[in-house]
């Protein structure tokens, strides 16, 4: 059974006074431990989809089941208490959190708005969250913005993961880091997968990271989905046109003697 | 070839919150007329601050040593003399003047091993902006210090913030034309019309009086390399010129900057933080990491046979169409 069914979404915005579908007839689904990439040009309506799927805009048609339910129906408490299971991870951690704010205030806010750790017990309850994510407990007194970005993605997964979700939309969580911490984080968010069995709907315009971690892809051009199928077959022969396009302008490493491991 | 820019021991350090905080720790190499240069690594390697420091538009206040010699080809000026930045402080005397032909660097900041920063910017720092390229003799100076606009392009990352979004596209282009080759306005809207199509933007004449948030990020790159190039100039830096846009646009500007440095002979600097994209473009690579070069070669010798570790572990980093999935690394997870 899908942990997250989408059908038939659209979402239409006005440009110059004239309305375009940002996103129009996308259905997908993802199941429990998966991950489902989201790839395509800019304006395609990736991060778009994101938001629809985080309830943070409004679709004008469609449906999304989230859990079993019809999540687009909650409301109030409903929605909320739903909501803790569907956390998200954007690509600036800088820009999502107060940056004054420090670390252990940061993993506080869910474990105190969810109701999911008592005061007295928060604090190693944080500590427990630094640990899973690989961060040192005593970085929990330091302001974010005195950690390094690498440090911030993994506070913000921390403090994704500290609701227990089922599903953490990514949106480019990636794309800002150095080549060699984003390899740790991809690592760090396969085991949470593995341990956790946390699906990921993974927004990435990068497809040698999606192919690295992803099981299935949909490729998006228009707001609309051009194909869609297992990560590493369409990558490997994409068959529409923006498919063909990204792989074709995915910059290569040819190395000829070398092992690429 | 020839040497058209030599780095010897350049020195920079920012102050921050009245701490110094080295970015550049005595990095020397030597530019080849025509060459395309990438300079790549991660961040905090240095390599913008290199980028502006040889276009003259470090932060006030930074602290340089070290020399940047300059020999600009012999179009430029009739001897082509040397010439250093003015923002290196040419007033100290880091670099003699050895006359046309050579690079000789006289006395330096920072002697020998001792990379010790000795030498403030101080005062207003000359020949970067267009105020104070106009405020100059056109012919006199031109000759002998590279200026910016007219010797050196520069495209930034985000086009949004180096063009004005409240003056029309052609404006913003012919400016250069105007200010750096000498033009009349209409002359160097002609030029811009040229321009615009040859950095393949449609319907130019339409862009020349369209405003900056009527394009697309793709496009707009487009109209900030146009401007770049517009007086010709010798060296083009392009500083992760392509990191914020998708990857098809991506491979479309790459495509472009390559053909304009070919047809106008330019020389290349092109900073990227992707060791793939650079070797997609460069002839040469330069890897930077905390502010050290750790190697430098030509770009098939730095992915088939990097000397250094760091150079591999980029290498080892990326994760291209052939790399191993990590999913099956770890043993696969649904």
């Amino acid at each position: 059974m899908s942990l997250l069914a989408v059908s038939n979404l659209a979402k239409r915005y006005r440009r110059g006074g004239k309305p375009f579908a940002a996103v129009d007839d996308i259905s997908f689904e993802i199941g429990p431990a998966e991950t489902l990439a989201l790839a395509g040009p800019s304006g395609s309506g990736k991060s778009t989809i994101a938001k629809l799927v985080l309830r943070l805009i409004e679709p004008d048609a469609g449906r999304i089941d989230f859990e079993g339910g019809d999540f687009l129906a909650l409301s109030g408490a409903a929605l909320r208490t739903r909501r803790a299971r569907l956390q998200m991870v954007f690509q600036d951690p800088l820009a999502a959190f107060n940056p004054r704010a420090t670390v252990a205030r940061v993993l506080d806010d869910p474990l105190r708005i969810y109701n999911i750790a008592s005061r007295a017990e928060r604090p190693r309850r944080i500590a427990a969250l630094l640990e899973r994510v690989g961060l040192d407990t005593s970085l929990a007194a330091r302001a974010i913005h005195e950690i390094s970005g690498g440090q911030r993605q993994r506070v913000a997964i921390a403090r994704a993961i500290a609701t227990r979700p089922s599903l953490i939309v990514l949106d480019e969580a990636v794309s800002a880091l150095d080549v060699s911490v984003r390899g740790q984080i991809l690592e760090l968010l396969l085991d949470l997968q593995r341990q956790e069995r946390i699906a990921y709907l993974f927004i990435s315009h990068d497809l040698g990271v999606i192919r690295a971690v992803a099981h299935r892809v949909v490729i998006l051009d228009a707001g609309r989905i051009a194909e869609s199928g297992d990560a590493r077959a369409v990558i490997a022969d994409p068959q529409s046109a923006v498919g063909k396009a990204l792989v074709a302008a995915t910059p290569k490493l040819v190395r000829t003697s070398q092992d690429a491991s | 070839m020839t040497v058209l820019l030599s780095i010897r021991d350049l020195v920079i350090a920012y102050r921050r919150d009245g701490i110094e905080v080295p970015a550049l720790k005595g990095v020397s190499l030597e530019v080849l007329a025509g060459e395309r240069l990438a300079i790549i690594g991660e961040s905090g390697s240095g390599k913008s601050t290199l980028a502006l420091a040889v276009a003259g538009l470090l932060a006030r206040g930074a602290r340089v040593g070290g020399t940047i010699g300059w020999l600009l080809p012999a179009s430029a000026g009739a001897k082509a003399p040397l010439s250093v930045l003015p923002d290196i402080s040419p007033s100290r005397g880091e670099i003699g003047n050895s006359g046309a032909g050579s690079l000789l660097a006289t006395s330096k900041i920072g002697e020998g091993g001792d990379h010790s920063v000795i030498s403030p910017l101080e005062g207003e720092m000359s020949g970067r902006t267009e105020r104070g390229a106009k405020d100059r003799q056109p012919s006199a100076l031109a000759t002998s210090q590279p200026r910016l606009g007219r010797d050196i392009g520069f495209v930034f990352q985000d086009p949004s913030s180096s063009l004005d979004p409240v003056i029309p596209i052609g404006k913003q282009i012919a400016e250069v034309a105007r200010t750096h080759l000498d033009l009349t306005w209409p002359d160097a809207y002609t030029k811009a019309k040229t321009l615009l199509e040859r950095v393949h933007l449609p319907n130019p004449d339409a862009t020349l009086r369209a405003y900056p948030h009527q394009l697309s990020g793709g496009q707009k790159q487009r109209v900030a390399i146009a401007a770049a190039i517009a007086a010709a100039p010798k060296l083009l830096i392009a500083d992760e010129a392509t990191s914020a846009i998708d990857t098809i646009v991506q491979a479309e500007i790459v495509a472009l900057i390559r053909r304009l440095v070919a047809e106008d002979g330019m020389t290349l600097i092109f900073i990227s933080h992707d060791i793939a994209l650079a070797t997609t473009l460069a002839d040469r690579i330069a890897v930077l990491r905390h502010g050290e070069l750790v190697e430098l070669g030509e770009a098939r010798q730095i992915i088939e046979a990097p000397r250094h570790a760091y150079t591999r572990a980029l290498l080892d980093a990326h994760l291209g169409l052939d790399a191993k999935p990590l999913l099956d690394r770890q043993g696969a997870s649904a």
